[in-house]
C-alpha cells in the first residue's frame, strides 16, 4: 500500500559524507529537508580509510568549513591523531591530516543531524522517483511512502547495484554488509540518466591484539597542530600512533601464484578502478621489479580493536588473503575481523551535471559524492555541500552557488568532473589546481566565509570574528612594510648570526621577511613593537610577505582566466546552428552545455578557434537584441 | 585586451611592408621601438597623423619608417593602433615584429584584428560570418602548417622536452600529493641538471629555425672567383633585375656591404658586395684569402670561372674552398672561346651552370638551382609559415625565460612547490605548439612511475 507522507523542501538519499553535508546545509538555510538511510547506523560511514584530510582533501575540509559544512568540526571533535604534512614543500601544499574514531565521528554527525531544526531523518530505501514536465515531483520508499518535494539530492556513494568480490564469491550489498540498492538505480536509468560501473576496494581489518608492534616503525601525531575548523581552538589529547611495516618478496610470491583466484584479473569484474589506489595486487603486476611496498597500520579508533590495513585492498579469496597479509614482519600471527574485498557500483556520468550539480536536464534533481564518480570523504563531503546549498538557491528562485577554478578546490573539482569525463573514479590532487599558491588550506576562510555568510550558513558573529582576524592581517602586512629596521650594530649582528646578510641602510621588515633564512618567529628580536597575534594570523601575514611575488604572479594569471569565466552562456543556446564552429565542438558543447565561454573552453574538442567564434555569435545576439 | 601584432602585407617580393599593432598599450610598445624625428609625446599627436623617424633596437638603426597612429575609438579595431609603414623588405619587417613582440606586444591570431573590430562594435552584422570564414580558412591553414610541423622533427624535439619536464615534475608532485609514502625526495640538484638538458635542446631548436631564419635573414651568398672571372660583372646583372630589393630611398644611407635579392620569395644576402665592387684595385688583388674567409660565412657559395681562360692556380685554391659547402660553379663567358680544361671542374661533384655575365645566359639556371637547393618554393609558398614560426620562436623563447626563472627560485632556496609552478609555465608554454594539456599528462605520469594508493 502506498501512502502520501507530506510535503517537504528537500530530500536527500543517502546519509554518508555528502549527504549528511546537503542536508545539514538545506535545513540551516531554513528548508524543511528529510534525509534518507538505507540503515541509521551508516551515517557519515568511513568503510575505507577511517581518516580525513590529507594532501589537497585536507584543503577541501578547510573550504567546507568557510563557507559553513559541518566536516571540519566533527572531525576535530572526533581526532585520535593529527598531523601536518608536507611543511617542507611549500606553502600551498601544506597538508592536515587527522585518524578518526570511525564510531565517534559517526555518532557525533548522527546526533548533529538530529539536533538540527528543519531535519527530519528517516531509515528507509528510496526506490522510486518521479518527474512531472521536467521537474522532479514525488520521491518513493520501499514501505510505499510517497513524499511530494521540491528537490532532490541524490548521495547514494557504492550502494547503488553495489556488488562485492571476495575471491570467487560475489554477492550484493553495500559497503559494512549494508544491503545494496538496487531499484533506485534502475529508476535514474528509466529518467534518461547515463550511469557507468566503477570499482573501488578496501583492505581487511586486523584484531589488534594479533599484531607485534615491535616489528613496525611508528608514526607518531603532532602536537600544537591548528585544528580544521576555522571555529575550533587547538585541543590537547591523547594522540594514537599509527605504524607502517612493508610487503616483502613472500608476499609477492603468493599473490602471483593465486592471481587466477582474482576476479579482476579472471575478468568477472567489469568496472573500472582508479589508477591511485590500486589493489595489492595491481601493485604487484604493475610494479614488478618493486621489492617492497609500504603498508600503513592505523586505528579504526579507541574503543576497538580493529585496524585498518592501507597499502593491502585486495580481492583475491579470503584464504590466500591471510596467507600474504601473515607475511608481512608484524602481522605473522594476525587474525582478520573482516576481509578485504573490492567493490562495484552504478555512478552517472558526470557530464550531465551543470557546475550547481543539478542535472541538466531534470530540473531539481541534484546529485553529489561518490555516485558522480568521485572518490573519498572529502572529495563526496565538499559536493553534498554545494548541492545542498544549490538546491535551496533553487527553490528561492536565486542564482545558483558556482566556485571557479580560482576560487577553491572545490570548484576545480566540480569543474573537472562536468567538463572532463573521467574514465576512473576521481580523486582531489593538488596538482589539478592552476591557482595553488592562492588555493592554500591557510587562507581558506579569507577565500570563503564571505560567500558562506552571503548564502547564509555563516553566522553574523562568526562573519564578525573573521572580519577581525582579516584586519589584522592586513595591517600586520602594513606594519611590516613600513616598519624600517636600522643598520645597527646590534641588527647586523642579529643577521649575521641568521646566516643573512648585513644591511647598510634602513630596511623594511617585510624585505628581510623574504630573504629564506629568517622566519617571522626569528623577526621578534629585532622588531621591537611587535602587536601579539594569533598562531593563524601570523602564519597567513608570513606566507603573503615572504611569497608575495609569486602570489601576484598566480594573481594576475587569474585575471587572464576570469575574463572568459564571465562570459556566462545562456542555457538555450543551441550550438549545432551556429555556422563555423566545428562539428566536433558543436556535439560536445551541445552535450556538455557549459555555463561560461571559460568552461566551454576547457572541453576537449573545442578549439580556440571555435571559442573566438562562439564570442562573435554571442556579440551578434547581443547586437540583434538591442538593434 | 592585450596588444596585438602582426605584419599585415603579404610576404615575398616587395619591398614595403606594413606592421600593424593593436591595443591598449600598443603606443607603449611602439614607444620602447621608435625614435620619431620630433620626438612628440604620444598625448600629443593626434589621430589619423602620420609620423616620420626611426624604428630602433637599443642604439642601432633597424630602418627608416613611418607610423600612422589611430587613437581609440578611432581605429579599425576600436582601440589604439599604429602602422609601421616599413621598406626594408622582409628581413627587415621580421625583424620590426620580433621587436614589437620582445616589448610586450602579443602575436595576433588569424582574423585576430577583424575579430576585435567586430567584438568592439566596429563591424556590423553582415559582416560578422566573413569575419567567422576569415577565422575559420585561415585556421585551416595554420592546422595544415601545425600538422606537417607536428610530423617533422620540430614536435619531436619539443615532446622530448616536454617528457624530460614532465618526468621531474611527477617526481615533484608524488612527493607532494603523497607524503606519506617513502619515495625519494626530489633534489634540487636534479632539478636543475634537468633544466640544463632542457636550455641545451630549447638553445638548439631557436637555433635551429632554419626555414625562419631563412626568411628573416636571408641566405647567405658568397660570390668568389680569381680577379676578373666576373664577379663584379655577376652582381651588377643581379642587382639591375627587378629581384633585387630596393632600399636605397633619398635620404638614406644603407650599408653596402650586403645586398639582397629575392629568389622565389625568399631573400638572398649577398656578402661582400664591396669586395666585389672594388674588383680592380688592390682589395681584389688580397684575392683568395679573402675569398676563404667570406666563404666560411656564407650559407651557400658561387664560384665563378672564366672558361675562355686556362685554369691556374687561384682557381684550383677556389676549387677547394667548396668541399662540404652549398656551392654552384659557374662556367662564365661561354659567349667567348673555351680554353679551360672543365673537367677538374666537373669532379668536385657540384652543380655546373654554364653562364655569360655579358649576354645574361644561363642567370635564370642559377635562380632555379639555388630555389632546388634551399627548396626555397616550399619555404616561401604561405606566408603563415613566417607566422607560424615566429609564433613558435616566442614560445621558445618564453620557455626559456620560464626555465630561467624556475632556476631563480631554486637559488633563492624557494620550496619546491613554488619550483614547480615555473616547471608547469614552460610545459604549458611548449604545449602551445604540440596542442596538449599539461595536468592530465602530469597525473598519467604520477601514476605510471609510482605504485601509491592505499
Amino acid at each position: 500500500m502506498k501512502y502520501d507522507a507530506g510535503e517537504y523542501d528537500v530530500a536527500v538519499i543517502g546519509a554518508g559524507h555528502a549527504g549528511c553535508e546537503a542536508a545539514l546545509a538545506s535545513s540551516r538555510l531554513g528548508m524543511k529537508t528529510l534525509l534518507f538511510s538505507i540503515s541509521l547506523e551508516c551515517i557519515a560511514n568511513m568503510p575505507c580509510n577511517p581518516h580525513i584530510g590529507g594532501t589537497s582533501k585536507g584543503h577541501l575540509v578547510r573550504e567546507i568549513d568557510a563557507l559553513g559544512g559541518e566536516m571540519g568540526k566533527n572531525i576535530d571533535k572526533t581526532m585520535i591523531q593529527i598531523r601536518m604534512l608536507n611543511t617542507s614543500k611549500g606553502p600551498a601544499v601544506h597538508s592536515l591530516r587527522a585518524q578518526a574514531d570511525r564510531k565517534k565521528y559517526q555518532m557525533e554527525m548522527k546526533h548533529t543531524l538530529e539536533k538540527q531544526d528543519n531535519l527530519f531523518l528517516k531509515q528507509a530505501e528510496i526506490v522510486d522517483i518521479t518527474i512531472e514536465d521536467g521537474k522532479v515531483e514525488t520521491i518513493e520508499t520501499n514501505l510505499g511512502a510517497i513524499y511530494h518535494v521540491k528537490t532532490i539530492i541524490v548521495a547514494t556513494g557504492t550502494y547503488l547495484k553495489g556488488k562485492i568480490f571476495i575471491g570467487e564469491n560475489s554477492y550484493e550489498s553495500g559497503p559494512d554488509g549494508v544491503s545494496a540498492a538496487k531499484p533506485l538505480s534502475d529508476c535514474l536509468k528509466s529518467l534518461g540518466i547515463e550511469l557507468q560501473r566503477f570499482k573501488t576496494g578496501t583492505p581487511a581489518r586486523i584484531n589488534r591484539r594479533s599484531i607485534d608492534f615491535s616489528k613496525m616503525e611508528i608514526q607518531e601525531g603532532e602536537n600544537d597542530i591548528v585544528p580544521f575548523s576555522f571555529e575550533d581552538k587547538t585541543r590537547e589529547f591523547e594522540q594514537i600512533p599509527c605504524w607502517l611495516t612493508y610487503t616483502n618478496e613472500k608476499t609477492h610470491e603468493i599473490i602471483r601464484a593465486n592471481l587466477h583466484r582474482s576476479p579482476l584479473y579472471a575478468g568477472l569484474i567489469e568496472g573500472t578502478g582508479p589508477r591511485y589506489c590500486p589493489s595489492i595486487e595491481d601493485k604487484v603486476v604493475r610494479f614488478a621489479d618493486k621489492e617492497r611496498h609500504q603498508i600503513f597500520v592505523e586505528p579504526v579508533g579507541i574503543d576497538t580493536e580493529e585496524m585498518y590495513i592501507q597499502g593491502m585492498s585486495s580481492s583475491l579469496p579470503e584464504d590466500v588473503q591471510i596467507a600474504m597479509y601473515r607475511t608481512l614482519p608484524g602481522l605473522e600471527n594476525c587474525e582478520f575481523t573482516r576481509p578485504a574485498y573490492a567493490i562495484e557500483y552504478d555512478a552517472i556520468e558526470p557530464s550531465q551535471l551543470k557546475s550547481s550539480l543539478e542535472l541538466k536536464n531534470i530540473s531539481g534533481l541534484f546529485f553529489a559524492g561518490q555516485i558522480n564518480g568521485t572518490s573519498g570523504y572529502e572529495e563526496a563531503a565538499c559536493q553534498g555541500l554545494i548541492a545542498g546549498i544549490n538546491a535551496v538557491q533553487k527553490i528561492k528562485g536565486k542564482d545558483p552557488l558556482i566556485l571557479d577554478r580560482s576560487d577553491a578546490y572545490i570548484g576545480v573539482l566540480i569543474d573537472d568532473i562536468v567538463t572532463k569525463s573521467t574514465a576512473e573514479p576521481y580523486r582531489m590532487m593538488t596538482s589539478r589546481a592552476e591557482y595553488r599558491l592562492l588555493l592554500r588550506q591557510d587562507n581558506a576562510d579569507l577565500r570563503l566565509t564571505e560567500i558562506g555568510h552571503n548564502i547564509g550558513l555563516i553566522s553574523d558573529e562568526r562573519y564578525e570574528r573573521f572580519l577581525v582576524k582579516k584586519k589584522q592581517i592586513d595591517e600586520e602586512i602594513e606594519r611590516l612594510r613600513t616598519t624600517n629596521i636600522k643598520p645597527t650594530d646590534k641588527n647586523n649582528k642579529f643577521l649575521v648570526e641568521h646566516g643573512t646578510s648585513t644591511i647598510t641602510a634602513g630596511t623594511k621588515i617585510a624585505d628581510l621577511l623574504k630573504r629564506t633564512e629568517l622566519t617571522y618567529e626569528m623577526l621578534r628580536e629585532i622588531d621591537i613593537n611587535r602587536p601579539e597575534l594569533d598562531k593563524q594570523v601570523i602564519e597567513e601575514v608570513e606566507v603573503m610577505i615572504k611569497y608575495e611575488g609569486y602570489i601576484e604572479m598566480q594573481k594576475k594569471q587569474v585575471e587572464g582566466f576570469k575574463k572568459l569565466e564571465k562570459r556566462l552562456l545562456p542555457e538555450d543556446i543551441d550550438y549545432s546552428k551556429i555556422k563555423g564552429i566545428r562539428l566536433e565542438a558543436r556535439q560536445k558543447l551541445n552535450k556538455f552545455k557549459p555555463y561560461s565561454v571559460g568552461q566551454a573552453s576547457r572541453i576537449s574538442g573545442v578549439s580556440p578557434a571555435d571559442i573566438s567564434v562562439l564570442l562573435i555569435y554571442l556579440e551578434q545576439k547581443k547586437k540583434a537584441k538591442k538593434g | 585586451m592585450s596588444t596585438i601584432v602582426a605584419i599585415s602585407t603579404a610576404p615575398g617580393i616587395g619591398g614595403i611592408g606594413i606592421i600593424r599593432m593593436s591595443g591598449e598599450d600598443c603606443f607603449l610598445v611602439l614607444d620602447k621601438i621608435f625614435k620619431q624625428k620630433h620626438n612628440q609625446k604620444i598625448e600629443d599627436i593626434k589621430g589619423y597623423t602620420i609620423k616620420y623617424g626611426n624604428i630602433i633596437n637599443n642604439d642601432e638603426i633597424i630602418d627608416e619608417v613611418l607610423v600612422s597612429y589611430f587613437k581609440a575609438p578611432n581605429s579599425y579595431t576600436v582601440e589604439n593602433m599604429c602602422e609601421i609603414n616599413s621598406h626594408g623588405g622582409i628581413v627587415i619587417m621580421n625583424k620590426i615584429l620580433d621587436l614589437c613582440l620582445a616589448n610586450g606586444a602579443e602575436l595576433a591570431e588569424p582574423g585576430e584584428f577583424t575579430k576585435r573590430a567586430f567584438l568592439n562594435g566596429r563591424i556590423d552584422l553582415s559582416q560578422a560570418e566573413a569575419v567567422i570564414d576569415i577565422i575559420n580558412s585561415k585556421t585551416d591553414k595554420e592546422a595544415k602548417i601545425s600538422i606537417d610541423q607536428l610530423k617533422g622533427n620540430l614536435s619531436e624535439k619539443i615532446e622530448i622536452i616536454r617528457r624530460k619536464i614532465i618526468s621531474i615534475m611527477a617526481d615533484i608532485e608524488a612527493t607532494i600529493d603523497y607524503p606519506e609514502y617513502d619515495l625519494e625526495e626530489v633534489t634540487n640538484a636534479n632539478i636543475l641538471k634537468i633544466l640544463d638538458e632542457v636550455d641545451i635542446l630549447l638553445n638548439e631548436l631557436e637555433k635551429s629555425f632554419y626555414n625562419g631564419k631563412i626568411l628573416r635573414e636571408g641566405i647567405s651568398t658568397a660570390i668568389i672567383g680569381r680577379p676578373n672571372a666576373g664577379k663584379s660583372s655577376l652582381l651588377n646583372v643581379i642587382l639591375n633585375e627587378e629581384r633585387a630589393i630596393v632600399t636605397d630611398i633619398e635620404g638614406t644611407t644603407r650599408d653596402s656591404i650586403e645586398e639582397f635579392i629575392s629568389v622565389d620569395g625568399v631573400p638572398l644576402k649577398i656578402i661582400d658586395t664591396a669586395g666585389i665592387r672594388n674588383a680592380n684595385d688592390e682589395v681584389e688583388k688580397i684575392g683568395v684569402k679573402k675569398a676563404k674567409e667570406i666563404a666560411e660565412k656564407s650559407d651557400i657559395i658561387i664560384a665563378i670561372f672564366d672558361i675562355s681562360r686556362e685554369l691556374n692556380s687561384e682557381d684550383e685554391e677556389i676549387m677547394e674552398l667548396l668541399n662540404n659547402k652549398n656551392a654552384i660553379i659557374l662556367l662564365n663567358k661561354i659567349d667567348l672561346n673555351k680554353k679551360a680544361d672543365v673537367s677538374k671542374l666537373e669532379k668536385i661533384e657540384k652543380p655546373i651552370i654554364e653562364i655569360s655575365t655579358k649576354t645574361k645566359e644561363g642567370i635564370d639556371k642559377l635562380y632555379e638551382e639555388i630555389s632546388k637547393m634551399f627548396k626555397l618554393k616550399e619555404i616561401a609558398n604561405d606566408g603563415e609559415l613566417i607566422v607560424s614560426n615566429a609564433r613558435h620562436k616566442n614560445i621558445i623563447i618564453n620557455s626559456r625565460k620560464n626555465l630561467e626563472k624556475a632556476r631563480d627560485t631554486i637559488r633563492e632556496g624557494m620550496p619546491i612547490d613554488i619550483i614547480s609552478t615555473y616547471l608547469k609555465e614552460i610545459i604549458e608554454e611548449l604545449g602551445k605548439i604540440t596542442g596538449e594539456t599539461v595536468t592530465e599528462d602530469v597525473i598519467a605520469e604520477i601514476f605510471s612511475k609510482f605504485c601509491l594508493g592505499k
